[in-house]
């Protein structure tokens, strides 16, 4: 489907040349549009309207799918809004190091905070969803672990330390993840995740979600060291790594019985 | 007259009303022959007794049904949930009872513990030749128990029906199901119906793990420690004393009792130590179980983690016959991969009386060296074991070091039939080397030795 | 002041004296352990420790409440507890009590005669039996038939015999598609790139946990259908409705794989976290990766006139793991 639009948009306006968007842009959009110039247009295109590239490219074959050729480069940034902007640019995933890979966060971002802000902007300027506000403390912490549990779970596990999918790794949301980043993510669907539109997934349920979100950050441990809520994986090594070697060294030292 | 000594009252008392003196008095002075090795076997024992005792304190507290409730206790993510009885117990057991997860998770680390002392115990016995004539039927009582605990861990930690252990409660199901003809009728009956079967599933999971399981066991070790007491211990040839005929070793009373109590106190000690300060299962976190629910990176125990990664490494096909799907996927992994372990260590003391044609009484030990077929095999099989089980834990490591899951896969499906052969091999050249440098350094004492007297006499 | 002195001194006096000894000159049975005065006040104090750490578990316990991190004071003072007295006790094992090393001989391996004298009891019993192997015939019989007469109310467990459940599922034709609190789904609702939980209407929460109840839904664009001619049709305009058990062990299939931007990133995909079987929605639940040795069973369903989700018959297959006799069975109209 997006490709079909990709198509349709991208082939009127890369006619139409340096024919900017019609909305005037603001100087900080301004910026943003010099920004996207020097780093996104050879992928995106001009105007945001995405590449199509229908040569064979080396792009290839990439987990859980084989080389096949590719029709696009990237897709049409129109409509995307600031919210997918926001998001891409704020954890590093934009620029993307390898087409074909899931985009990996990066620990230094590439783009200053003002960078971000005025490519946001430009963005913005070709219409599209606005950065959401989530409020976490007006959610629900229990109904947010039932939806967690029902939408997210199988992927991110229950207490979102990541996971394994087919040809995807999902991140885990425990490592300073922020509650904006999580808004975004799911009203995005980026890379192999489901897109949950607020027909599915309410403003109000979304602030349930992010507020149990921020619980699993830091959730109780009354047992005491919480080997990172991996469960039995992690149980085992200590089973095998602490107690076995205590045991047995207690049984070294009692076993020395006979005289030399 | 003045009263006797408070012991040799009581000694008297006893005595005089069961007869068991001389009983009592060859008790104390039975022999135990010196090696470390020798106490793992009690290291699983304080284990078993760690989790009778904490397990009889957890069912006063645990209520074994299925009948959907709704929390209204005090930690607020579960708050409002529909869950069971049973989930809900353990629950407000770990989070608002004094002591309460403390004790329980003490009965989970001793869970765990006791199977790596059993496993470990097991290796001891097998590479020094243990189970050989006339201890095969005590042996056979070990591997029975081994089957015993490991099928009453996993009822164990499934009754809490959390959203983990639920996960795994439908896989051991649908591996039952595999079962050719039968496995559909032996489901349905076992669990009254199909998964999740009827509110009389609960209770029978319950009396199981609770009186069943533990009753069967205690037998079980009964006999075992019977038969090695009657028997006595087998002993390493240390000293020159120790012979098939002698067994020198410490006695009972009073070298070994302190020895013994001590480890026992030291394990319980550690055991709750690690109840205390190390998170076990922390099931409000996962959640209460429902069919239609399920989370990433849900995994067994360790101890049944040998069978995830049998399950997931066998290639996606169910062997039909026409219409007939005579053996379903899950069998080969979760049924038939158990099946030939266990039945090789049923049958390795007849298969090694058969080809080495060694049919006489040791109760002397081998050291793995002194045999190196035994170990060779044992060693194979081991990795055999371990390769799977690493399998099992493959999108772990894809997650960690970032090798491909998929590639893995595939790479384990070979090097898991290839690698036990390797390892086998190696380690048969290991103990014949082992051997070979023994003897060279006895010639060569022997050649000093002579060397000497020559020079001595000329 | 003079009765605290005494007793400080009669304690110092008690600990570091020569302690009680036995009369030399009388036959011993167990050997002579020197005295080892170090260790025995090191045990002593280890003795103590541990008595101290248990009273301490019974502080920590009763104001457990008022305590952060009760568990791991009440783990330490526990554990710590019989730690130090197994010290102790390793302590006297190893130091205070003697190591004897003593010989004896192991039980002979067997023993003829008891064995001849018992195999003689149990034969010389049957002179009065003449027909012996129809006397045993007899007891294995009766004996064999006994058990098998005890054993019988054990089938009542459950339904040994009777597996028609297995074919049985809650749903119907024209049972329309419901959210887990029981708001039905409307065809407008289901977006793409997203996945949903549905039950039939009505089944109660109960009725939720059966296998053959719980459906994942997911839309696809008409183009990237490709269903085989057997499940042409079961389609709402592209809504797609999946069994959501896997036919390999169980476990709920909550993965979805819903790939952004089609052109570079994998197939969109249902799979299930256990052991990552993953099948196609496209082709009708076909098994692309994973163990899963059967495909997703499908139930057919169209968009009514008001815009509701219904079903439109059964399962094209049975839900949940495969058995011996599950492709058997044909699907109900």
């Amino acid at each position: 489907m997006r490709r079909v639009v990709a198509l349709a948009l991208a082939v009127p306006l890369l006619a139409a040349g340096s024919a900017a968007a019609a909305t005037p842009k603001s100087p900080l959009a301004a910026y943003g549009y010099h920004l996207y110039g020097e780093y996104c247009l050879s992928c995106h295109g001009a105007n945001a309207g995405g590449r199509l590239d229908t040569s064979p490219n080396g792009t290839g074959a990439g987990p859980g799918r084989a080389q096949q050729r590719q029709q696009g480069l990237a897709p049409s940034l129109q409509g995307v809004g600031a919210l997918a902007a926001d998001f891409y640019l704020r954890a590093g995933l934009m620029p993307l190091r390898q087409i074909g890979l899931q985009p990996q966060r990066r620990a230094h971002a590439l783009f200053g905070n003002h960078q971000i802000r005025a490519l946001v902007a430009y963005i913005a300027t070709f219409g599209g969803p606005p950065i959401p506000k989530p409020k976490p403390s007006l959610g629900s912490v229990s109904q947010g672990l039932h939806l967690f549990t029902e939408d997210c779970a199988g992927c991110h596990q229950v207490v979102a330390q990541g996971g394994y999918v087919t040809g995807a790794l999902p991140p885990p949301l425990t490592q300073g993840t922020t509650p904006l980043e999580v808004a975004e993510a799911v009203r995005i669907g980026p890379y192999v995740m489901p897109t949950f539109t607020k027909k599915a997934i309410s403003d109000r349920e979304l602030d349930s979600i992010v507020r149990y979100v921020e619980y699993a950050n830091r959730p109780e441990h009354p047992g005491g060291w919480s080997l990172d809520y991996l469960g039995p994986i992690t149980e085992g090594l200590v089973t095998w790594f602490i107690a076995i070697p205590a045991l047995l060294a207690l049984c070294l030292v009692i076993g020395r019985r006979f005289q030399p | 007259m003045s009263k006797a000594p408070l012991t040799r009252r009581s000694v008297r008392w006893l005595d005089q009303r069961s007869a068991s003196a001389p009983l009592l008095r060859k008790t104390l002075r039975y022999l135990f022959p010196d090696h470390w090795s020798f106490l793992l076997g009690e290291v699983a024992l304080y284990c078993f007794v760690v989790l009778v005792l904490t397990g009889i304190y957890l069912t006063f507290f645990f209520v074994d049904s299925t009948k959907e409730v709704v929390y209204h206790g005090h930690y607020a993510p579960l708050y409002g949930q529909q869950m069971s009885e049973a989930y809900r117990s353990v629950v407000d057991l770990s989070l608002q009872t004094r002591a309460g997860l403390l004790i329980r998770q003490t009965h989970h680390w001793a869970a765990n513990v006791f199977v790596a002392a059993i496993v470990l115990h097991l290796f001891r016995v097998f590479f020094t030749g243990g189970y050989r004539k006339p201890r095969e039927l005590t042996y056979w009582l070990g591997v029975t128990m081994l089957m015993l605990v490991l099928l009453e861990a996993y009822l164990g930690y499934s009754l809490v029906d959390d959203l983990m252990s639920g996960m795994g409660l439908v896989i051991g199901y649908s591996v039952g199901l595999s079962i050719p003809f039968v496995g559909q009728n032996l489901m349905n009956w076992i669990f009254d119906g199909m998964f999740p079967g009827s509110a009389r599933l609960w209770p029978r999971m319950y009396i199981a793990h609770v009186l069943i399981f533990p009753i069967l066991i205690g037998l079980l070790l009964g006999a075992h420690l019977l038969l090695v007491a009657l028997r006595h211990h087998t002993q390493f040839r240390r000293k020159k004393a120790q012979t098939e005929r002698t067994i020198v070793g410490v006695p009972l009373w009073p070298g070994q009792t302190p020895r013994s109590v001590g480890l026992a106190l030291g394990t319980a000690g550690f055991l709750f130590l690690l109840g205390g300060l190390v998170e076990i299962n922390p099931i409000w976190l996962w959640g209460p179980y429902h069919t239609y629910a399920s989370t990433n990176g849900a995994q067994p125990d360790w101890y049944l983690g040998w069978l995830i990664g049998g399950l997931r490494l066998v290639p996606s096909f169910d062997f039909t016959i026409g219409h007939y799907t005579v053996v379903p996927n899950p069998f080969w992994g979760g049924a038939a991969f158990p099946l030939v372990v266990f039945g090789f260590l049923y049958f390795w003391p007849w298969i090694e009386r058969r080809l080495t044609g060694d049919d006489a009484f040791h109760n002397l030990l081998d050291r793995p060296r002194d045999a190196p077929a035994r170990t060779a095999i044992g060693i194979g099989m081991i990795t055999w074991i371990v390769l799977v089980f690493l399998a099992g834990g493959a999108d772990r490591t894809f997650i960690l070091f970032g090798i491909s899951y998929t590639a893995q896969i595939w790479v384990y499906r070979v090097i898991v039939f290839v690698l036990p052969v390797v390892f086998g091999v190696a380690a048969w050249w290991i103990c014949k080397e082992l051997q070979a440098s023994e003897r060279v350094v006895r010639e060569r004492h022997e050649a000093e030795a002579e060397a000497r007297l020559a020079k001595l006499r000329g | 002041m003079r009765r605290l002195a005494n007793a400080v001194v009669s304690l110092l006096v008690l600990l570091l004296g020569r302690g009680r000894r036995r009369p030399r000159g009388a036959e011993r049975l167990v050997k002579e352990q020197p005295p080892n005065l170090a260790a025995e006040l090191g045990v002593l104090a280890l003795l103590g420790l541990s008595s101290l750490s248990a009273l301490g578990f019974v502080l920590v316990y009763a104001f457990a409440e008022d305590i952060p991190a009760a568990t791991q004071f009440l783990g330490l003072t526990l554990g710590l507890a019989l730690i130090l007295f197994a010290f102790a006790l390793v302590v006297v094992g190893l130091k205070l009590v003697p190591t004897e090393e003593l010989a004896e001989e192991y039980p002979p391996h067997e023993h003829p005669h008891e064995q001849q004298v018992i195999a003689e009891l149990v034969e010389e019993a049957g002179s009065g039996i003449t027909r012996r192997g129809f006397f045993k015939l007899g007891l294995l019989g009766a004996g064999g038939a006994l058990s098998l007469a005890v054993l019988t109310p054990a089938v009542s467990f459950g339904p040994l015999f009777r597996v028609g459940d297995f074919l049985r599922t809650p749903w119907r034709k024209g049972k329309r598609l419901v959210d887990e609190s029981g708001r039905p789904y409307k065809a407008s609702d289901i977006q793409e790139d997203d996945f949903y939980l549905a039950f039939p209407e009505g089944v109660g929460s109960a009725g939720e946990e059966q296998m053959a109840a719980s459906l994942v839904l997911v839309k696809l664009p008409v183009d990237q259908l490709r269903l085989p001619a057997q499940l042409k049709g079961y389609d709402a305009h592209g809504i797609v409705a999946y069994s959501r058990i896997c036919t390999h062990a169980g476990c709920a299939i909550e993965l979805y794989r819903a790939p952004l931007y089609q052109p570079d990133e994998p197939k969109p995909a249902l799979v299930c976290p256990c052991h990552y079987s993953t099948f196609d929605p496209a082709t009708g639940g076909t098994v692309t990766f994973g163990p899963a040795g059967r495909d997703l069973p499908m139930l057919p369903i169209y968009e009514d006139s008001s815009g509701y989700l219904r079903a439109k018959g059964n399962f094209d297959g049975p839900v949940g793991p495969s058995w011996w006799g599950v492709r058997m069975w044909k699907a109900q109209p």
